[in-house]
């Protein structure tokens, strides 16, 4: 039980209740899917993105609570920065969830993307945890192909 | 748990003929301790646990019998023949076929429906012609033949189902055709658990002269096939969901309809003789067993069988049936849970989702309880849209399977709405 407290945090359950930046973006020049087949977690990311700084991001879609609580407090984290800061993050949130279980973490570093290291316990979850930000980095990096973390 | 113990007064069960408690001490795998806790295996349409009979077979052939069939003149080569030909026979005899040279040892139900559509369809469909199939067929009957379809310029139909998974027989009925050259059907879906009325659907066909292929993956491992009594053309499933090993399965086909296809793969075996100017074929089954087969996969498969027939499969039937319906009402009571298919006759699948609350974050809540479930498409992603839901947890039963898996399964149940809220 202690693991799955540890995975369902209250920040992931709110998140997933009350998703943020949920909807459409009507003036995004970026658009991107996101499709985990083993699951069916399916989301769009739409950004709004001008001289290499993330103006605005949303995503619409739908998917269990580690994917949807990633897509939100993703959108969250690199909501105002620049591309490069954005990637940045997207490789830190990768360490984070893909580490051993007890590797150390840095919660000054990570912010609130560190409720996310319990999801290290269940390997059959990263790929929930990771698909917003693989869609999100695919979309700054203009990819058309939908991305799918299978 | 209160609804649980309930359900159990209210539903009043049959006397069966079945000790589930006896058959679990010949599964290891059901001692197995899972996070701390108790295994309680509800994954079986996914794949079945192998009692000790079926691994000693597999042990006993490597260790004592292990060598290449229908090759050496040397003592070996003549027990691992013997012993796969018996394994074929076997089938033979449980799908009640006339023939043994009907069976031919596959890798499972997917590569049975990939070597008709490749054989069988490619000879027989032209541009405009038809396959029907059902809304609730899994994708291994799906894409097979919708890829057939795209090389040949034909039509892919597909019978709808209702709103409790029923098969709908009268668009059946309207959508056979002149055009139709084959009708692909399960005999159980795996999504649903709808036990499809085959006896009909074959009757129906054949007085258009339409052959029928069934999907036996979730029939035969749960209900007696007699394929001769259904009068079915083809007839496929696979190994590892019959309590078998993975890696092997069987395709049935009529004699006359298996020596009229061509080849599938060429090599060694399914040849008579060879030059470089012409080969001719071996007969029927060997003509499809190019290479060496899955011998011990054979032989594991039919030490499956063996125990099958020991427990017996009615009462396999009956004793699952039972269970289903207790399982059914349990999860009724439980607030918020809604069962997707609810046909009339049923395999045991208990397929549902629970408000507000994703099928892969039920699976994971579960599975920390020591209950393993499948959460997802179930590789029936037609069926998901015709029910409006991303993805369901899926409980599909095993005659090992107890009321106290199931009473297991509703705790669990019950502690998903205090991980989430």
């Amino acid at each position: 039980m202690s693991e799955l407290r540890e995975l369902y945090q209250q920040v992931i359950l709110d998140h997933n209740k009350n998703p943020r930046n949920f909807g459409a973006l009507t003036q995004a020049n970026r658009s991107q899917e996101g499709y985990n087949p083993l699951c069916g977690d399916h989301l769009h990311v739409h950004l709004c993105v001008k001289d290499d700084l993330i103006q605005d991001i949303k995503f619409e879609g739908s998917g269990c609570a580690i994917s949807k609580a990633s897509a939100s407090l993703m959108t969250a984290a690199v909501k105002g920065k620049s591309t490069a800061e954005a990637e940045a993050l997207f490789e830190q949130f990768h360490q984070l969830v893909t580490s051993a279980p007890d590797d150390p973490i840095d919660p000054d570093k990570l912010g609130k993307m560190a409720v996310f290291a319990g999801v290290r316990e269940f390997p059959m979850r990263v790929k929930c945890a990771t698909l917003a930000w693989h869609t999100m980095k695919a979309a700054v990096e203009d990819d058309e192909t939908p991305i799918s973390t299978e | 748990m209160s609804s649980a113990a309930q359900t159990t007064q209210a539903y009043a069960p049959t006397q069966l003929d079945l000790d589930a408690d006896k058959i679990r001490r010949d599964f290891p795998i059901l001692q197995e301790r899972i996070r701390g806790k108790e295994l309680v295996y509800l994954d079986n349409g996914a794949t079945t646990q192998k009692p000790l009979s079926v691994l000693y077979a597999l042990q006993r052939y490597y260790a004592t019998e292990n060598s290449n069939i229908h090759r050496g003149v040397h003592f070996l080569s003549q027990q691992a023949t013997f012993a796969y030909e018996r394994a074929r026979g076997r089938v033979a005899h449980f799908l009640n076929a006339g023939d043994t040279h009907e069976i031919v040892f596959v890798r499972g139900t997917t590569e049975g429906i990939n070597l008709v559509a490749q054989t069988f369809g490619r000879q027989e469909l032209k541009e405009g012609d038809e396959i029907l199939i059902s809304y609730m067929e899994h994708h291994s009957n799906i894409v097979p033949w919708q890829m057939l379809c795209e090389e040949k310029g034909a039509h892919l139909r597909v019978v709808p189902i209702d709103d409790n998974g029923e098969f709908l027989f009268d668009e059946y009925d309207k959508l056979l055709s002149e055009r139709t050259k084959l009708v692909a059907v399960t005999q159980a879906s795996n999504a649903l658990g709808t036990i499809t009325p085959l006896k009909e659907i074959i009757t129906l066909a054949h007085a258009q002269g339409v052959p029928v292929l069934v999907d036996g993956a979730q029939g035969a491992p749960h209900m007696p096939v007699d394929v001769q009594e259904l009068d079915c053309d083809f007839y496929t499933f696979s190994g590892h969901k019959i309590f078998g090993p993975t890696g092997v399965g069987v395709l049935y086909g009529k004699r006359d309809l298996l020596e009229a296809m061509p080849p599938w793969e060429g090599g060694g075996s399914m040849i008579k003789t060879v030059t470089f100017e012409r080969t001719t074929y071996a007969e029927v089954p060997a003509k499809f067993e190019a290479g060496t087969p899955n011998i011990a996969g054979g032989i594991g498969l039919e030490a499956a069988i063996d125990y099958v027939n020991s427990v017996g499969v009615a009462n396999i039937a009956a004793y699952e049936t039972d269970l289903l319906h207790y399982a059914s009402q349990a999860l009724e009571q439980i607030e918020g849970l809604r069962l997707i298919g609810t046909a009339q006759h049923k395999v045991g699948v208990l397929s549902f989702v629970i408000d507000e609350v994703h099928p892969h974050d039920i699976g994971t809540i579960l599975d920390a309880e020591g209950v393993a479930v499948r959460a997802g498409h179930h590789c029936a992603q037609p069926v998901m849209q015709h029910f409006g839901v991303p993805a369901t947890v899926r409980a599909s039963l095993a005659f090992y399977n107890t009321r106290k898996d199931i009473d297991t399964l509703v705790a669990a149940l019950n502690k998903v709405k205090e991980v989430m809220t």
